[in-house]
């Protein structure tokens, strides 16, 4: 009898642990997914220009610096770009709110113009790109939140024909 | 809008010597305002029907907005009418000083209106009850729909009188009139007074515009505009509504601003990636670079002689203020503070630069000196940015966000001001959410 109890107490115990650890490993796991060093790799607000291209890519607070991830997102846009030659684009770049207006202004501009500068790298002309900056004025996701602020600063790349 | 009215304005009686009399120290926060009793302007007999105005109720209006201008300081405390002691008529000939002292007033404005041949005339006085004498008497003559503006007017009279300091009041602010939700805000230009009356506005919604400034005359502003989707710098005349483009620029302009004298438009312009600033002649329309840098410079303010410009530029890898020359040598790094700094914004007295600090996710509006020393941080808050001068440089008017839920749910935008002594600080109530507020000069001077 008391080494049934004893038995069933340490299932209990041990029921008890392992979904603690799995919801500490899930919380863990969700914010590693959602941003690396400051910058959204997530896919929540990402849409796609065709199958396997996302549309845009993320930005680090107050950088215009591409990321690993960011630079391989542009390959595939450029890919798609050359495949489709009548197609131009417009490079929307963002800030997060946590700025002043009109440094943001700036910033989204060099945002957009460092994804412009990459298309171009592989081999999109420039005359199919237009950029244009919206600072902090067009957020896509209006929270006050870090992984709110991580999805805004973002350039996008949108069809314009 | 209509022309400028004309304003006479006589003095009745020379201003007697003031040495003795009351002062109002504006230097320091004031914990004890000047108890001061405004009583109703009293209406002259003799005065004309006056359609669509009640003119009995003229002098109680001018008196209340004046008793709002003072509170609206926290210099003054204004006495409730009920204790008055004395009819407005024979006050404004002669009050009775110890009586007016007994409610504890220590100051008295009284006054008199007289409409006659389509003209308002105003005549008021400020009687100094400790001393017992009259410390400044005038009189108005204007159009009577302009009730409201000689109310500032006399306002301004008397907090000059009283604080040795131009006033405010006769003002008006131009601000983003802010409606619907956060991730699609309609953003409209819109102008009112100084206490809030008779917004006007001036664009329909139709495109985004931020960032509005007044010239020096109060007749042009200069603001930013997303109109056919070419985010550019605009001219836009407040009395005709004709709008244009600011210079021919083949990308993004923006952060626009007058220079002192008016001739002059001063703002970013953004190209690959870079922003640089640039002024435009409005006259002969040339266009000069100012900086050269490969980080983004922006935000720039004239000091108010026109000899310097601030801006806030990131060349240090984080956005600090500087300081340069007007043709663009000489720059100087000013901010030193842990934080970023930006929106440099002159004082029209030249002494002082007012801008918005950024550390550990608080934001801040502070003042320091022109070489950056003597930095005070006035107000803390979740997000607020963009301050603007009163004319007297004694007051900062700037725009506040506040924090908003998960699903953005709770978010305002609010205009708030502040004395540069840090106390005072005010919401200043606009009929929707409110940003980029900036002050006119005095409209009468």
């Amino acid at each position: 009898m008391k080494m049934k109890f004893n038995s069933a107490l340490r299932n209990f115990v041990l029921v008890l642990f392992s979904t603690l650890l799995i919801s500490a490993c899930s919380t863990a796991k969700k914010a590693a997914v959602d941003t690396v060093d400051d910058v959204y790799t997530g896919t929540d607000t990402v849409e796609y220009l065709a199958k396997g291209v996302p549309d845009r890519v993320f930005f680090a607070t107050n950088k215009s610096k591409l990321t690993t991830r960011s630079r391989d997102t542009l390959r595939k846009q450029a890919t798609w770009l050359r495949k489709n030659k009548d197609v131009t684009v417009t490079l929307e770049g963002h800030a997060d709110e946590r700025g002043t207006r009109e440094y943001n202004l700036a910033l989204g501009e060099r945002r957009a113009n460092a994804a412009k500068d990459y298309l171009m790298t592989y081999g999109v002309s420039g005359k199919r790109i237009t950029v244009i900056s919206y600072g902090k004025e067009k957020p896509v996701n209006p929270a006050s939140t870090p992984l709110a602020w991580s999805q805004n600063r973002r350039s996008v790349t949108v069809k314009t024909n | 809008m209509k022309k400028i009215i004309i304003i006479l304005l006589f003095f009745i009686f020379s201003v007697q010597n003031a040495n003795s009399l009351i002062k109002v120290d504006i230097t320091r926060g004031n914990l004890d305002p000047l108890p001061i009793a405004v009583s109703p302007l009293h209406i002259d007999e003799k005065s004309e029907d006056l359609k669509g105005l009640k003119e009995q109720k003229l002098g109680e209006k001018i008196s209340k907005i004046v008793e709002r201008n003072f509170k609206s300081t926290g210099l003054f405390n204004p006495l409730k009418k009920d204790a008055f002691v004395q009819k407005p008529d024979i006050a404004h000939i002669k009050p009775r000083f110890e009586d007016w002292r007994l409610i504890k007033a220590q100051a008295l404005v009284t006054g008199k209106i007289l409409v006659k041949d389509k003209k308002l005339k105003v005549e008021f006085r400020l009687w100094d009850l400790t001393a017992a004498k009259e410390m400044i008497a005038l009189s108005f003559t204007t159009t009577p729909t302009n009730w409201r503006r000689v109310a500032h007017i006399i306002s301004d009279k008397i907090y000059e009188r009283l604080t040795g300091e131009t006033g405010y009041f006769d003002t008006r602010i131009i601000y983003v009139s802010e409606t619907g939700p956060k991730d699609q805000r309609i953003k409209k230009l819109a102008i009112m007074d100084q206490d809030g009356h008779g917004t006007k506005y001036l664009t329909l919604g139709n495109e985004l515009v931020l960032t509005p400034r007044f010239n020096p005359t109060n007749q042009l502003v200069t603001y930013m505009s997303y109109f056919k989707n070419m985010p550019r710098v605009y001219l836009l005349d407040i009395e005709t509504g004709i709008q244009e483009v600011v210079g021919n620029f083949p990308g993004m302009t923006f952060a626009p601003r007058f220079s002192p004298d008016g001739k002059k438009i001063i703002m970013s312009f953004a190209k690959d990636g870079n922003s640089d600033i640039y002024s435009m002649d409005m006259e002969t329309r040339k266009v000069e670079r100012i900086t050269e840098h490969s980080s983004i410079d922006t935000s720039p303010s004239y000091s108010p002689d026109g000899k310097y410009i601030a801006f806030n530029s990131d060349r240090s890898g984080l956005q600090q203020i500087y300081v340069m020359r007007s043709d663009g040598t000489q720059v100087k790094r000013v901010t030193f503070g842990k934080g970023l700094y930006g929106t440099p914004v002159w004082s029209p007295r030249g002494d002082l630069i007012a801008f918005t600090k950024v550390r550990k996710g608080r934001f801040y509006i502070g003042v320091m000196r022109s070489d950056g020393t003597g930095e005070r941080l006035l107000t803390e808050n979740y997000y607020q940015e963009a301050p603007s001068w009163s004319p007297n440089g004694r007051v900062l008017i700037f725009y506040r966000e506040t924090k908003s839920d998960s699903k953005g749910k709770g978010f305002s935008a609010k205009l708030w001001s502040i004395d540069i002594t840090g106390y005072n600080e005010r919401m200043i109530k606009t009929e929707t959410d409110a940003s980029d507020p900036s002050w006119s000069s005095l409209l009468s001077k």
